[in-house]
């Protein structure tokens, strides 16, 4: 066995892909919280979401231990992760598929590209997938002449709607129904111009445009929510049947799929198919859960690659706290609880992965530096750890990606020089009379300086008491 | 029983009212509180804020301070949840194994203030007397990192004189965070609104809970909208009699423009 050190695993490589924004957390969170609309859409569409899964997840008296079991298994898949994905490897490989690795988005585009231009198809279909979301496939596709259609009734909109997605399983989550019927008017071909927001209507309209792409279509491209690796099985878990028609009408299905979806057996999608669908839609199963090993010959697409794709990952996996972060299965109920994610929604975290899971994961797949706004984009309120179904301390992550990540000077400083005060009693007295004269001398009715005016700017400050709580107890 | 105060740093320094309140209704229960003076700040904001290896000196102070007395009993949660779930992190990470050995026996033996009553004094009714409307949000880190439950809400019902009006949408956070609400004082803005919003909803002349930082931030927003609601710490409440004059009890709202 090698004992040479390799050095740290790559990061996700700059200049491609959706795991950067253009600017901090703190700005992107001004403008998007100045928008009624967003925050109104946003409220009514998470309150709904915690509701229904709140009931669904009650119902089931064995949750903990259900949570405790997909943590478990996901902890086993990342302490043998290598062995497991030959072995997917070895599987997909005997029922007639095609594996390829992908170390980073620009060699898992390159990948895609070529697959779908070697087929002559100028267009693909393709289901709801943060996978190719996070590389930027359509992008790399539209550079290569090649259309992609999202199929997934969310994604669809935000793609015709020229927007980012704003949330992991429901990504237009930002949108309301007046606003679908005006996108669905300007950028839908063929569409009924006496089109109402009635939401029948609005499905029924992208129905009608998407059941012509799919038949006319020869290539699909997918992500995975699961990789059985004692079978070879993939597995995609819906709700709209747009990904199954994806997934069964074309010649070639091509799947991009991140490394940590693997799990050991089949037995394993036990467990993560009683998490996911209580913990993300709220309902008790997913209504199609469609599965495929290789290429059954005469029966569905009979071209089917696998992508495995790490883009920073094997960087995750390096770190023994951050690690954990990797066990997520995308089920977004971190999102819908978050009361930070529920105010700024997902744009203001400029990745692909919003809320606390993206706090927690794009600054490690990226490089904490190139997303170092984003581990103080929380409160540490903890709502996200509680409803994590595969139990990530998601606190925990963010304190440690803290620790981390570049610290500005002036706060270093001061950091430090308020420890140096609190572990030298006399100094930390003198700073306590130091607070109260300033009721005294100071900046009554004047607010603060910044940053500390960004306190002042919306809330009072306490009046400083006459004596602290030491001297009270010295003169009792 | 002789208990040690954890005063925090932030109620010795800005709300002594809290920390007055919880000798007094520990000594009125029949218990010696001692002081050890050695103690200075848990080192919360220092780990919370990602200076971990600031927060090591503190944290080596706070074990030193409190590892020779048998409970320790603070009024907060948020500090009591930092010396349960950080403070011997912090020292594994140094790489100082014996320092987490001892933080966490510290830490076995610190009790949030309700926790202390309810669990190991196995008290409900403390003889209070405080006769307003009171609202009580449970603060995050009492409620989902020590799971202090109903504790609080026990203890309120047995005030006399204390009508409990239901805070609605009670477990979302204030917004507070610590420098979250400077770092990102528009997102800690927003959620402090709709925190006031409830709060008003209820009818209620006093807010109260568990952690004076929560307190200054909703009290700090109550306050710069001149609402007229105060907040008041839980110990205050449960440390007021008639004798004391609890119409005029102390719980100061922020008046610092």
């Amino acid at each position: 066995m090698s004992r040479t050190f390799l050095g740290m695993p790559a990061t996700a490589p700059r200049g491609v892909g959706h795991l950067r924004g253009d600017e901090p957390f703190p700005a992107a969170a001004r403008r998007a919280l100045a928008d009624p609309q967003l925050r109104r859409n946003l409220g009514h569409a998470t309150t709904t979401i915690r509701a229904k899964s709140g009931a669904v997840i009650a119902e089931l008296p064995d949750w903990q231990q259900l949570r405790a079991a997909g943590s478990a298994i996901k902890a086993d898949v990342l302490a043998r992760l290598p062995e497991l994905l030959e072995q997917l490897e070895l599987a997909v490989t005997a029922a007639g598929g095609t594996v390829h690795w992908a170390a980073d988005a620009v060699e898992a585009n390159r990948i895609v590209t070529e697959l779908v231009a070697a087929t002559g198809s100028d267009r693909v279909i393709k289901v709801k997938s943060m996978a190719t979301q996070e590389i930027g496939l359509n992008e790399a596709l539209e550079a290569a002449g090649i259309t992609s259609v999202e199929t997934d009734l969310a994604e669809l909109i935000v793609q015709l709607g020229d927007d980012r997605p704003s949330h992991i399983l429901v990504p237009a989550i930002h949108r309301n129904r007046a606003e679908i019927r005006e996108i669905f008017l300007r950028a839908m071909p063929g569409v009924d111009p006496a089109l109402t927001d009635d939401p029948a209507a609005l499905a029924a309209a992208a129905r009608r445009y998407l059941r012509e792409t799919f038949l006319s279509t020869p290539v699909a491209v997918s992500g995975a929510n699961f990789a059985v690796a004692e079978t070879g099985t993939l597995a995609v878990v819906e709700s709209e049947g747009n990904g199954r028609m994806c997934l069964t009408l074309p010649e070639t299905l091509i799947t991009v799929m991140g490394v940590e979806k693997v799990v050991p057996t089949w037995q394993d999608l036990e467990v993560f198919l009683q998490l996911l669908p209580r913990a993300s839609t709220g309902e008790r199963m997913n209504p199609y859960t469609s599965m495929w090993t290789g290429v059954t010959p005469g029966d569905g697409p009979q071209a089917v690659h696998l992508v495995l794709l790490d883009n920073g990952r094997s960087a995750v996996l390096a770190d023994e706290v951050g690690r954990q972060a990797l066990h997520c299965i995308r089920c977004s109920a971190c999102l819908n609880v978050c009361p930070v994610y529920e105010r700024t929604g997902g744009h203001a975290y400029g990745s692909v992965y919003p809320g606390p899971i993206g706090a927690v994961l794009s600054p490690q797949l990226t490089g904490v530096a190139d997303n170092a706004s984003l581990p103080y984009a929380s409160t540490l309120c903890g709502a996200c750890y509680d409803a994590c179904p595969v139990k990530i301390n998601i606190p925990e992550l963010l304190v440690h990606l803290r620790d981390r990540a570049p610290h500005p000077r002036a706060e270093a400083a001061a950091m430090a020089a308020a420890a140096y005060v609190m572990d030298h009693p006399a100094l930390y007295t003198a700073a306590q009379r130091a607070a109260r004269l300033s009721r005294l001398a100071g900046r009554r009715g004047r607010g603060l300086p910044p940053p500390l005016s960004g306190w002042t700017a919306s809330r009072d400050l306490p009046e400083p008491p006459p004596r602290t709580f030491r001297q009270w107890w010295a003169q009792r | 029983m002789r208990v040690a105060l954890f005063v925090t740093c932030l109620a010795d320094t800005m709300f002594p009212a809290a920390a007055t309140a919880t000798v007094r209704l520990l000594e009125r229960l029949g218990h010696e509180v001692v002081f050890p003076e050695a103690q200075t700040c848990c080192g919360q904001m220092h780990v919370n804020t990602g200076y971990l290896g600031d927060a090591l000196p503190l944290v080596r102070r706070h074990v030193r301070t409190f590892a020779p007395y048998d409970v320790v009993v603070a009024p907060s949660g948020s500090c009591v949840g930092s010396v349960r779930h950080q403070h011997a992190m912090v020292a594994r990470r140094a790489g100082d194994e014996r320092l987490a050995g001892q933080a966490e026996e510290v830490a076995a033996r610190t009790y949030e203030l309700s926790e202390f009553l309810v669990d190991v004094l196995g008290v409900t009714d403390v003889g209070a007397y405080f006769p307003h409307r009171v609202t009580y949000h449970p603060t995050c880190h009492s409620l989902r990192v020590l799971r202090v439950g109903d504790r609080p809400l026990r203890l309120l019902r047995q005030v006399r004189g204390l009508e409990l009006v239901e805070l609605p949408q009670a477990e979302q956070c204030c917004g507070f965070g610590g420098t979250f609400a400077v770092k990102n004082a528009d997102t800690s803005t927003a959620m402090l609104a709709d925190k006031l919003r409830h709060v008003l909803s209820t009818g209620a002349d006093v807010c109260t809970a568990g952690d004076s930082s929560c307190l200054m931030h909703i009290g700090g927003g109550l306050s710069r909208l001149r609402t007229g609601v105060r907040t008041v710490h839980l110990a205050e409440i449960l440390a007021a009699t008639e004798e004391t004059g609890a119409v005029a009890a102390a719980g100061r709202t922020g008046a610092r423009t």
